[in-house]
């Protein structure tokens, strides 16, 4: 029937050109901020903080691990202050405690392993998809806090790092929820030795359920805010700053 | 529904003898439309977020030094798709394109993904904010489907349809592309209720836990997911096998509605109202 043959192809060829200006639709609406703002993290926060509670992240057994846990992000910080401290093997190297707390203080690589210590085989999960399990040991994150004592005020902590991505020092910053997870820990051993450098000597945090992103590398300070504002580009991190990443990665 | 019935013959407007019926209800059409939308939005951000790691595992952990069972790659000259053994030259398509922006060695094409350009964080929020667009249609019509009968009276077969004969007859009736007419258009045939429920009732069942299971915050909240595919890798995997089923399904579905009539197909989806095919004589 020519008539609906008629029909059917001009009802394909104007599908087929819906779809292209459609997809030219989707990239314009990508490219607007507020678009993006409106396609925010707020409803996967509040909905997995409810779901998802205290609850812990699976450990794994020895015989789970990856047999060859690949590094990400940078291998080694660029900074000559974090090289000359590498060189004597981090033995100057000093973790600085600071921002809205009411005793600040910095720990020696010695006095953080001399505290209490968590040793747990997570999952590392990256954002671009890929999995690795490894073994972390470390100090949790909560003991320090409490030696330093948060102030009421202090909402957020943020993880100073000695490396950077052409010039901009990465950071990255958790909530109150997370810092205080046990399983939350600032990491100085892995897979039963030293951290290496490539996976963030020497001292990273593991927030194991988050993201790669957010499990900071080459730590040097750890600071308590009440906003993230003031903080390099104001989102809370540096991939969240530069490529527009959530700073709730757990997802 | 205030002056037709369901399934109410409607006066003849037309010089045809055929009769139209209501067929589609607003919580389908609406659903329908929703998922049309939704359905594009995610596969095209999905297609973007696997060109980040354009490489699939089994188990709980994979990454690049671990073995892929599939990859979407490059060697500079040739594109290639790698599944086991088996290794497919997709140059032009997959692995090696170019476009006006000139050659790319990324897994799926621009004109495939959302946004067209690399960008792993945006892709990631198209995904996430349709995944609640999607969660939502999909709760309110499954509610609203068991409690006004859609899913006992439309899409769960009688029992005579699953008859060996009648379930052969029908698939026949597909071969030969000879669609129902009259009365028995009114329904949906077997198969057609088939794959409905095998979609509604299974594919995004596991497309949905399967999602979920890479969220490692979920995995927390959940560790069931884990178990329940076995690991996060092979749930990125499982995730990625549902939507090349659900690809394979939308495609079926849009050539059915372009045999079956596409005119009469999309008005009954949007307005309800569908002309019966006049029977064969």
């Amino acid at each position: 029937m020519p008539r609906s043959l008629l029909t059917r192809r001009r009802l394909l060829s104007s599908l087929a050109l819906g779809g292209a200006s459609l997809l030219a639709g989707c990239d314009r609406l990508s490219q607007s901020p507020s678009f993006q703002e409106i396609l925010g993290e707020w409803l996967n926060y509040k909905a997995q903080r409810v779901l998802v509670g205290s609850a812990l992240a699976r450990e794994y057994t020895a015989a789970e691990m990856s047999p060859d846990f690949r590094t990400n992000g940078n291998t080694r910080p660029r900074s000559d202050d974090w090289n000359r401290l590498a060189a004597s093997n981090f033995a100057d190297w000093r973790l600085m405690v600071d921002g809205l707390v009411e005793a600040p203080q910095s720990f020696s690589l010695a006095e953080l392993r001399n505290m209490p210590s968590r040793t747990q085989i997570t999952r590392h999960d990256c954002v671009e998809g890929w999995s690795a399990i490894g073994q972390w040991t470390g100090v949790p994150l909560a003991a320090v806090l409490d030696r330093v004592r948060l102030s009421p005020n202090a909402r957020f902590i943020v993880l100073h790092c000695a490396d950077d991505f052409s010039g901009t020092p990465y950071y990255e910053s958790i909530d109150l929820v997370d810092a205080f997870h046990p399983q939350t820990i600032l990491a100085y051993g892995m897979n039963g030795d030293v951290l290496p450098i490539g996976h963030g000597a020497p001292l990273r945090l593991r927030v194991e359920r988050q993201l790669g992103y957010k499990h900071a590398k080459f730590i040097m300070r750890v600071e308590a805010v009440e906003s993230l504002a003031g903080i390099g580009g104001g989102r809370g991190g540096f991939w969240e700053d530069a490529g527009s990443y959530y700073w709730y990665a757990g997802v | 529904m205030p002056d037709i019935e369901y399934g109410a013959a409607f006066p003849k407007t037309s010089a045809y003898d055929q009769r139209i019926v209501f067929r589609h209800r607003l919580s389908t059409r609406l659903w329908h439309w929703t998922n049309a939308v939704v359905f594009f939005v995610m596969l095209m951000s999905g297609l973007m977020i696997f060109n980040a790691h354009p490489r699939l595992y089994w188990g709980q952990y994979g990454a690049n030094p671990d073995p892929a069972w599939l990859e979407i790659g490059s060697d500079g000259q040739h594109g290639f798709l790698r599944i086991g053994e088996l290794t497919i030259d997709t140059t032009g398509v997959l692995g090696l394109w170019s476009d006006a922006s000139g050659l790319h060695a990324r897994a799926f094409p621009s004109w495939a993904t959302i946004p067209s350009w690399y960008d792993l964080a945006l892709s990631r929020h198209w995904h996430l904010t349709f995944a609640w667009l999607f969660a939502g249609g999909i709760l309110l019509y499954g509610v609203w489907s068991v409690l006004n009968g859609h899913l006992r009276r439309d899409l769960a077969p009688r029992p005579a349809e699953l008859k060996p004969g009648h379930l052969l007859a029908d698939i026949k009736a597909h071969a030969t592309l000879s669609f129902p007419r009259g009365e028995a258009a009114r329904n949906y045939n077997t198969l057609q209720k088939l794959a409905y429920l095998a979609v509604l009732g299974v594919l995004l069942p596991v497309m949905i836990l399967a999602g979920l299971a890479m969220s490692p915050a979920m995995d927390a909240a959940w560790p069931w997911l884990l178990d329940l595919f076995g690991g996060r890798q092979s749930a990125r995997s499982i995730h990625f096998i549902a939507a090349f089923l659900l690809v394979l399904f939308v495609v079926v579905h849009l050539t059915m509605v372009v045999l079956a009539g596409p005119v009469n197909e999309i008005r009954s989806m949007i307005t309800g109202r569908y002309r019966l095919p006049k029977e064969t004589p």
